[in-house]
């Protein structure tokens, strides 16, 4: 029977069923300091041990300052969850990599470029973006701190299969339109919860010209579409993109393993529940409103009217959602007045994004009223990007440079927003409150971000771009 | 764990659509390292009016009096959505809550509900707008929930809901998953022998 890729990688870990869940062995376990305490703690109450710590791989990204490598930076509660994951990690034999360590970042940024993740893994993570790992041709998911704790006791997970869909992106990308949104338009296409219950699949030709930072991108965005998990079949792009990293395999043993990860595709006639074509030739640089990432349009839209029924929760919902964000229905999102701009998060701040702003960050000053913060996604992107001089690009242009972590994406340290301040950030979630209690977010890409800083106001930066003023 | 079998309580009509994690536990209350003592900052942007949870919102019916001690939550669709938090079921569950009943949930947290005996069920639309539109005109109108039966009770209507059998007995007995797991160790074990991929 022909065969999805999500199908085989499944069948690949299988290791027998349970109480009719399938029980699937896990590659590599990301650990990070904020879901894994509990999980630790309820190891010690039973006794049990960690089966693999040689699979399980912990940094510190979430809880961190971005202004100070202490780990007192944030307060005393911040510092004891990191201290906690220390602990645990040392009695348990668990690789971490601390603040400060040069290959410590966001954990879907510095596995990937560790050379950690390769083609036909499975990957999970206490976190719910671990999709980001399925751009290599992984099964990569996110799950709770309980099944963290099965799996650092069992190194498998017990699953339901979800079901297969497909996304094709095709046709070429217009300037200044970039992975991240063709990730916005697909969630606006098929909404907050269109991929519930799937594995997502995306291909396409607009697929296959992506880098991987790119592809990861939109791998990452796969749960703002409720999807259990994204992927994209390994190529030529993600063997070069592993060849030479600190931990993939090396000279004819690489040769092997790519000859193995070439054999992870979807058959030519392998069925999906559900199939998704983009065009992506006429997207514009796009730009959520409201408060959940469906709720998007091109930079050169306006903001959705209020459908007329009010027979379901829609139009309430929407309406919630512009005077949280402080819109009005009708309303053109060009020009809206900004006071932040975050780039970062594990969605955008890989090398390539940093890039994509500096070139932007290039034309100009950040505008007076507005503060601009960039965090590399980790110790290596921040290298990397001083080695190119991105650092001085951004300083120059008045935005601050700060140290690798999850920062404002959630702010869980003091990268917070206050009441009524509205952010163009590159991260993933625009949720009342995500960015700090009562704050405005609107999620772009990093030239978006960056053209929104000079011109302190939502923008496109296709004119930026293009030279014009 | 305690097992789940029959719940008959009050609801509490919250139904919203797309309630995500984010907003059922806020990210400030995520550096503790305990499961206990999250019931008290469930929602705590819309429970409450200031950041220290000492002015509760009169208009949060969480805070209702009248609905004090329910053990069911009645909620809309993509519930739980977002990060996924395991603070979000804990801080539910120590609120009270033992049931959701939604027009939907997210995966993710739909798992997470169940690994720590909080019943996820699903029911159509038009059924939770009317068990919602109820509960509020009347909130002291019970909703009985039947794990064996998989049905929802309510006034002389009953809905019977879908749930994988698998589930349905660990919730009943109240099972140790990873303990169960643990007795498959010799499959894992060969697993691991013959994988050479790694
Ligand atoms: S950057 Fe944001 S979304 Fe990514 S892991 Fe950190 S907190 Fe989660």
């Amino acid at each position: 029977m022909p065969k999805t890729l999500y199908d085989k990688l499944w069948d690949k870990h299988f290791v027998t069923s349970v109480d009719g869940d399938g029980l699937l062995y896990i590659d590599r376990h990301l650990i990070h300091e904020v879901t894994s305490p509990q999980a630790f703690d309820g190891l010690k109450q039973f006794n049990r041990k960690v089966r693999r710590p040689d699979l399980t791989i912990a940094t510190m990204d979430h809880s961190i300052s971005t202004q100070s490598a202490s780990l007192d930076a944030c307060g005393p509660k911040n510092a004891l969850q990191l201290k906690t994951l220390i602990k645990n990690c040392h009695a348990n034999n668990i690789v971490l990599y601390p603040v400060g360590d040069s290959h410590q970042g966001i954990v879907h940024v510095m596995g990937p470029e560790m050379g950690l993740i390769h083609p036909g893994m499975t990957v999970v993570c206490g976190d719910s973006h671990t999709a980001t790992h399925g751009a290599l041709g992984t099964l990569a998911f996110g799950i709770g701190t309980s099944d963290v704790e099965h799996v650092l006791a069992t190194q498998t997970i017990r699953q339901s299969k979800a079901k297969n869909m497909r996304v094709n992106f095709n046709g070429e990308l217009p300037e200044g339109v970039f992975a991240k949104d063709m990730i916005l338009a697909l969630i606006r296409e098929i909404g907050h919860d269109g991929a519930t219950g799937y594995v997502v699949e995306y291909s396409g030709d607009a697929i296959s010209s992506l880098s991987i930072e790119g592809r990861m991108t939109i791998c990452n965005m796969s749960i703002e579409a409720g999807a259990k998990a994204g992927m994209i079949a390994p190529d030529d792009v993600t063997f070069r993109y592993l060849d030479g990293k600190a931990f993939s395999p090396k000279g004819e043993k690489f040769e092997a393993m790519k000859v193995a990860w070439s054999a992870l595709f979807s058959d030519a006639d392998a069925e999906f529940d559900k199939t998704v074509d983009i065009d992506v030739s006429r997207l514009s640089p796009q730009v959520t409103w409201g408060t959940n990432p469906g709720q998007v349009i091109g930079i050169d839209e306006a903001v959705p009217q209020l459908p007329d029924s009010y027979s379901d929760g829609d139009a309430s919902a929407m309406q919630k959602a512009l005077q949280y964000m402080d819109m009005n229905a009708g309303q053109s999102i060009d020009d809206v007045a900004i006071s932040h701009v975050f780039i970062g998060s594990c969605t955008n701040s890989r090398i390539e994004d940093l890039r994509e702003a500096a070139a932007v960050a290039l034309n100009g000053q950040v505008a007076d009223q507005v503060k601009a913060i960039v965090v590399p996604g980790s110790m290596r992107v921040k290298k990397l990007a001083e080695e190119e001089g991105l650092d001085r690009v951004f300083i120059n242009a008045g935005f601050e440079w700060r140290l690798p972590g999850c920062s404002m994406c959630l702010g869980m340290n003091d990268d917070v927003l206050k009441e009524g301040d509205r952010c163009a950030s590159t991260s993933n979630r625009n949720f009342e409150g995500r960015q700090g209690r009562g704050a405005r977010t609107h999620l772009v890409s990093p030239a978006m971000a960056a053209g929104a800083a000079l011109k302190g106001k939502l923008t496109d930066v296709r004119l930026l771009l293009r030279g014009q003023p | 764990m305690k097992p789940l079998i029959t719940v008959e309580s009050k609801a509490i009509p919250f139904a919203e659509n797309n309630v995500d994690t984010d907003q059922l536990l806020p990210k400030q209350f995520l550096t503790e390292i305990t499961r206990q003592g999250f019931g008290k900052h469930l929602l705590h942007d819309v429970r409450y009016l200031d950041n220290n949870e000492s002015v509760l919102n009169p208009d949060c019916v969480l805070n209702d009096p009248v609905y004090a001690g329910a053990e069911i939550l009645l909620a809309g669709e993509n519930f739980g959505c977002g990060s996924s938090r395991e603070h979000a079921p804990w801080a539910i569950a120590d609120f009270g809550f033992r049931v959701i009943i939604a027009k939907g949930f997210a995966d993710i947290f739909y798992a997470n509900c169940l690994n720590n005996q909080i019943l996820p069920i699903t029911l159509p639309r038009v059924v939770v707008d009317d068990i919602v539109m109820q509960c509020r005109q009347d909130p002291n109108q019970l909703v009985c929930v039947d794990l064996s039966n998989q049905e929802v009770r309510f006034n002389s209507d009953v809905f019977s809901f879908a749930i994988p059998l698998h589930h349905k007995q660990n919730l009943l007995t109240g099972v140790d998953k990873i303990g169960r797991t643990l007795l498959e160790e010799n499959a894992i074990a060969e697993y691991e022998a013959k994988a050479l991929h790694i």
